[in-house]
This record gives C-alpha cells, sequence and structure tokens, in this order.
C-alpha cells in the first residue's frame, strides 16, 4: 500500500499499469468506505417509518420527504439553528481576533515570558474536559451563565483560542520580517503594522484559523451537552441527540435532521478546504 | 499558572548582564514591550479566568466530598449553602487503590491506553498509505482526494449517529456480514464488541486529517533528493525509509503528538455511540464525565480528580515525548 513504485526506466511519479490498477482499486475501496455512512444515512432519512433502518430494502419503494417536511415544521429545528450560528459566530469572531493579536506578538516580538505563554497554550490544548466541565458548571451557576449562550461561546473559546493562536503564530512566521520593519520605518506603530500590513496578508491563515474555530464550535458536543438545559437554546450537537432517547428512538427524523444539518457544512467545508490544508501544513511545519 | 505566564521570569542573557534591580526591571520590560502584552492580554486574561481559575477551583473540589447533595443550588426561590468538607487526598487514595480500583479506574485506564494507541497508529498508517498513494501523478486524484475526506467535512456528531444506524443489530452491516457468511456480532452491547467499533468509528472519522497533513508534507519533499536516492540506487523502500519519513519527521511528530492527545480526549464519539450505555468501553474521559454528570447522585469531587489524573498522564506523556523528540534531534 505504501509502496512508491516507480522504476529506473519510468520518470519518477508515473506508475506501472500494475501499480496504477492497484492505487485505484485502493483509493475507490477507501473513497466508498468513506463515502457510504453518509450516503447511508441520506436514504435512511427517505424512509417515513421510524422502524425503517432495519428493512432498508423497503424504503426504496416509498421514498418520500416527509421526515424532512416534519423536521422543518414540527421540531425546534430553527431555534436550534439560530442557537448554533450564535455559538459558533460568537466564537469565531472572539476567538479568532484575540488568538491573531497574541500569534502576532509571539512571532513577532521577543518579550519576555513568549515562550511560557506558548507552553501554557500548547499545554491548554491538551486539557481533557473532565478537568474543567466541574469546576465551571460551578463557576457559571453562579455567575448564572448555564443555558446561556455567551457562557457556552466563553467555554469553547477555551478551546479554540490555544490552537488558533499556534496556528496564527506559524502563518505568520511564514511572513517576513522585512515588512514589519518596512512599515515601521514608514511610522506605523506596532498595532499599525499588524492591522495595516500583516492581517491583510495574514488572510488564508485566518480563514483557516476561523474555519477551524466554526467547525470546532458547531461541533462541540460536551459541553453543550452539559450547559444548555433548554430546549429551545440547544445547539444541533445537543438537539440531534434528543431525537434518540432511552425511550424512543426515531432514527427517521433524526436522520433527516443530520441530513439538514450536515449539507451546508459540508459545502462550506469544500468551499474552503483548500486553505485548510495550506494552513494546517504552515502550522504543522513550523509550529 | 496561566496567569503567571506573561511575567518577565525568563532571563534574556542580556537583561542579566546589565543586572539593574528587579523592579527596574519589570518597569523596563513593560515600558518596551507593553505593545506585545496589550496584545496578548485578551488570551491571558480569557484562559486565565476560563481555565487557570476552573483549574485551581477544579483541584480544589478533589480535595472535598462535593456531590450534587451537598453543594450550593438554587431551589425555586430557595439558596442552600455548600456543606461539603475538606476530606484531603481521599479521592485519590479510593481511585488508584480503594476496593473498587480496578473495575472503576484501572481498567478503563488500561482501555484507554489501548484505545489511544490503536487509533493513533490506525490514523497514521492510513492516513500515510493514502497521502502516498494520492501523492502521485493520478487520473482523478482531486476527486479521490474530495470524497477521501469527505468524513472530516461532515460534522461527528452526525456521523457518529449513521454509524450507530449500520452497527445496530439488524442494522446494514450486521446485514453484509450475514450475507457474505460471517457471524454477526452485537456492536453495541457486548463489551468486545463495542470497543472495537469505537475504534473503528473514530478511525473513520480521523484518518482526513492524517492524510492531509501527512500529503502536505510529502509535498513538501523535494523531488531531486529521490532523485539523488535513485542515482545511489537506492530501492523504494530505502527510498521510503531515508528519504519519505525523514522528511515528514517534523509533520509526522506534530500530528502525532496532537493525534494521542484528541485521541486520549476523544470525547464526542464514544458518549454519542453508547450513550449512558457501555461502562466498559468508556475511556477516562467520558467515563469521568459520567460520574460528574451522567448519574445522580453527581458525584463532582470524584469526576474533578479523575480530570487532575488525567491531566497528569497526559502531561507527563507530553514532557516524555518532547525530550525523545529533542533527542532524536540532536542524533540526526
Amino acid at each position: 500500500m505504501t509502496s512508491s513504485p516507480s522504476t529506473k526506466q519510468r520518470r519518477r511519479g508515473e506508475l506501472g499499469p500494475v501499480a496504477r490498477v492497484g492505487t485505484h482499486v485502493t483509493l475507490t475501496v477507501a473513497s466508498l468506505i468513506a463515502l457510504f455512512p453518509i450516503v447511508w444515512l441520506v436514504y435512511l432519512s427517505l424512509g417515513p417509518d421510524k422502524d425503517d433502518y432495519l428493512h432498508p430494502g423497503g424504503i426504496f419503494a416509498k421514498a418520500t420527504l416527509d421526515n424532512y417536511s416534519f423536521v422543518l415544521t414540527n421540531t425546534a429545528f430553527f431555534n436550534w439553528l439560530w442557537s448554533t450560528l450564535v455559538v459558533a459566530g460568537g466564537t469565531t469572531l472572539f476567538g479568532v481576533m484575540s488568538a491573531a493579536t497574541t500569534g502576532y506578538a509571539v512571532s513577532r516580538m521577543r518579550f519576555p515570558g513568549h515562550r511560557p505563554l506558548m507552553w501554557v497554550l500548547l499545554l491548554t490544548q491538551a486539557f481533557p474536559i473532565a478537568v474543567l466541565i466541574v469546576p465551571m458548571y460551578e463557576i457559571f451557576s453562579q455567575l448564572r451563565l448555564v443555558d446561556s449562550h455567551l457562557g457556552l461561546i466563553l467555554v469553547n473559546c477555551t478551546t479554540i483560542v490555544p490552537y488558533c493562536s499556534w496556528l496564527l503564530k506559524g502563518y505568520f512566521d511564514t511572513i517576513p520580517v522585512e515588512l514589519d520593519e518596512a512599515g515601521m520605518i514608514d511610522g506605523l506603530t506596532p498595532f499599525g503594522t499588524f492591522w495595516r500590513l500583516i492581517l491583510p496578508l495574514a488572510r488564508p491563515g485566518l480563514a483557516v484559523a476561523a474555519f477551524y474555530a466554526f467547525i470546532t464550535a458547531f461541533a462541540e458536543v460536551a459541553f453543550a451537552s452539559t450547559f444548555l438545559l433548554d430546549d429551545s437554546k440547544y445547539t444541533f450537537a445537543v438537539g440531534l441527540q434528543s431525537f434518540v432517547s432511552e425511550h424512543d428512538a426515531q432514527w427517521n427524523l433524526m436522520a433527516a435532521t443530520a441530513v439538514l444539518i450536515a449539507i451546508p457544512v459540508t459545502i462550506f467545508f469544500y468551499l474552503v478546504q483548500r486553505h485548510v490544508v495550506t494552513g494546517l501544513t504552515a502550522g504543522g511545519v513550523k509550529g | 499558572m496561566t496567569l503567571t505566564a506573561p511575567a518577565p521570569a525568563a532571563e534574556t542573557p542580556r537583561s542579566r548582564r546589565r543586572a539593574p534591580r528587579p523592579v527596574q526591571r519589570l518597569r523596563d520590560s513593560y515600558s518596551r514591550y507593553w505593545y506585545a502584552y496589550a496584545m496578548v492580554a485578551p488570551v491571558v486574561i480569557v484562559l486565565g479566568v476560563l481555565v487557570g481559575y476552573p483549574l485551581l477551583r477544579g483541584f480544589y473540589l478533589t480535595l472535598t466530598d462535593a456531590n450534587s447533595l451537598n453543594s450550593a443550588r438554587t431551589i425555586g426561590v430557595n439558596t442552600i449553602d455548600a456543606t461539603y468538607k475538606f476530606i484531603g487526598l481521599d479521592n485519590y487514595a479510593e481511585i488508584l487503590w480503594g476496593p473498587a480500583a480496578y473495575d472503576r479506574f484501572w481498567s478503563h485506564f488500561v482501555w484507554t491506553i489501548v484505545w489511544t494507541v490503536t487509533c493513533v497508529l490506525l490514523h497514521y498508517a492510513i492516513g500515510l498509505g493514502l497521502a502516498m498513494l494520492l501523492n502521485q501523478r493520478l487520473r482523478g486524484r482531486v476527486a479521490y482526494r474530495l470524497l477521501l475526506i469527505l468524513p472530516w467535512a461532515v460534522p461527528t456528531f452526525v456521523t457518529v449517529f449513521a454509524w450507530r444506524i449500520m452497527l445496530a443489530d439488524a442494522g446494514v452491516i450486521n446485514s453484509m456480514l450475514d450475507t457474505i457468511g460471517l457471524a454477526s456480532p452485537s456492536w453495541l452491547e457486548d463489551p468486545t464488541w463495542q470497543r472495537t467499533a469505537a475504534i473503528m468509528v473514530n478511525t473513520w472519522c480521523g484518518v482526513p486529517f492524517m492524510m492531509l497533513s501527512l500529503l502536505g508534507g510529502l509535498q513538501s519533499i523535494d523531488e531531486n533528493l529521490y532523485e539523488a536516492a535513485e542515482i545511489d540506487g537506492a530501492n523504494a523502500w530505502q527510498r521510503f525509509r531515508h528519504v519519505t519519513l525523514p522528511g515528514l519527521s517534523s509533520v509526522s511528530s506534530t500530528v502525532v503528538l496532537l493525534g494521542v492527545i484528541w485521541t486520549f480526549n476523544q470525547f464526542a464519539i464514544i458518549f454519542l455511540l453508547f450513550g449512558n450505555t457501555a461502562p466498559d468501553a468508556q475511556i477516562l474521559v467520558t467515563w469521568a464525565y459520567r460520574l460528574g454528570f451522567g448519574q445522580q447522585p453527581r458525584d463532582f469531587a470524584m469526576s474533578a480528580a479523575y480530570g487532575v489524573l488525567l491531566l497528569a498522564i497526559l502531561i507527563v506523556f507530553t514532557s516524555f515525548y518532547y525530550r525523545w523528540l529533542k533527542r532524536n534531534d540532536q542524533l540526526a
């Protein structure tokens, strides 16, 4: 699987016929495995009955969009959508802005304490949610932040900011320092250099960080499940669970909701994925 | 600990040479670096308040017998004050060598290690394999890549439910196994199969990230190195061993560390795949969560103590990992 099949006669990177077929077969099988659960979910979402997943063959004959119209009209779907957008958007905005200034400061200024700061950020990345969730719950219930979106945004920032700071530091490191010096000579303050010169150049890096923050906050399960109590304030990650309680498993509705959630996110993901790879590699190589 | 981060603790050689009085030095560094501190301030404050303080508070809770019955709470208009008391290190003693230590901690500890190692190995091996296949001149490369990152593109909390339907007793996976004449295990009920299912789902979810990171790494390796190796008569395996792997080392060390940490702390997959069933398939993180939030009365102190132990394990691992990396760097 990992063999590099070029031989001396061929140009590098060109494959012999056997290796080419093998590569295509392997990649096709892998792609099918990657694709299948999603396709299956879409297919099941068309079955009108909650036990249809046990008799998938029957769905084909009676496929209907009823589950979708039921979810859109009779559940809290739009409340969940709004909550999710508020939480994910708020986290992205605040998280990326503060991560950008931190990443820049650490990348450019050798101030005392920059090394320990990055270490602490790396360490925070490693915190198991179990360490923080109990005391956070206690503190938040005193501050009346339980069951509020603001509380969840703040909590999400604790996981997003450390990673984004590292990622953006890696990105800023790839921008030549000479630019900063030129900015200084032209009379810009450090803030001005950051805001007017570096930030626009770092747009791809910022996009990756924003994307990461949005997706992470969007899909966050543990904190949202713990801190959101009111059914109408649920994010999608919590709302989806409510279809499958211990008493009643409405798999068909769950599948339809899941598809509705997944479509926009997946499209969004594909639109920006090229930047993600560039950003991840820049962060990975330099970080 | 977070709050101490920007303190001028790290002395640079230059400041030591000048050696002014500490207060003067602090003032100097402030006037020279005030903009740097202003830029890191939001992060430091947020992390200090939301990570540093809860961490200390959580650590204190582990030294008490706090649970949902004796913590401060509000019922209607009545506010009940906390009545839990300080019990020292009893919680840790109970977890590590109490009467139920094996059932409650060590069995989960061993399973967590197995889970982490297996998942990261699978992620890395499959991710590297696919990345190398994709890093060739190949028709349909872009299409393959787009399909292969699908498990990463769709939110985990959606795909886990897809897996849950597929793994159900009469679900599609068992039907397929039936068709080809294999036994159909009860994936979501039998402890061993629960664990297998968890590893399977996590592998499926985690490969795309590894694949893309390693693909980026592969593309940054200089083509000339391969040519030089070929001229020197290196075969495919030798080129892989002596050009590809060293070329990937910096990306690898980062993604493996991240992979270990993320897998060790992986909450969503196990939590959503099994809900409140499957006590045997819980890794330490989900087990700790269960103690604190998934049972009545909620055992806050125990849950926090598990959290502290988890953090300790990760810190020890990370520092060894870094030491090991550094030693390797010096050898190379």
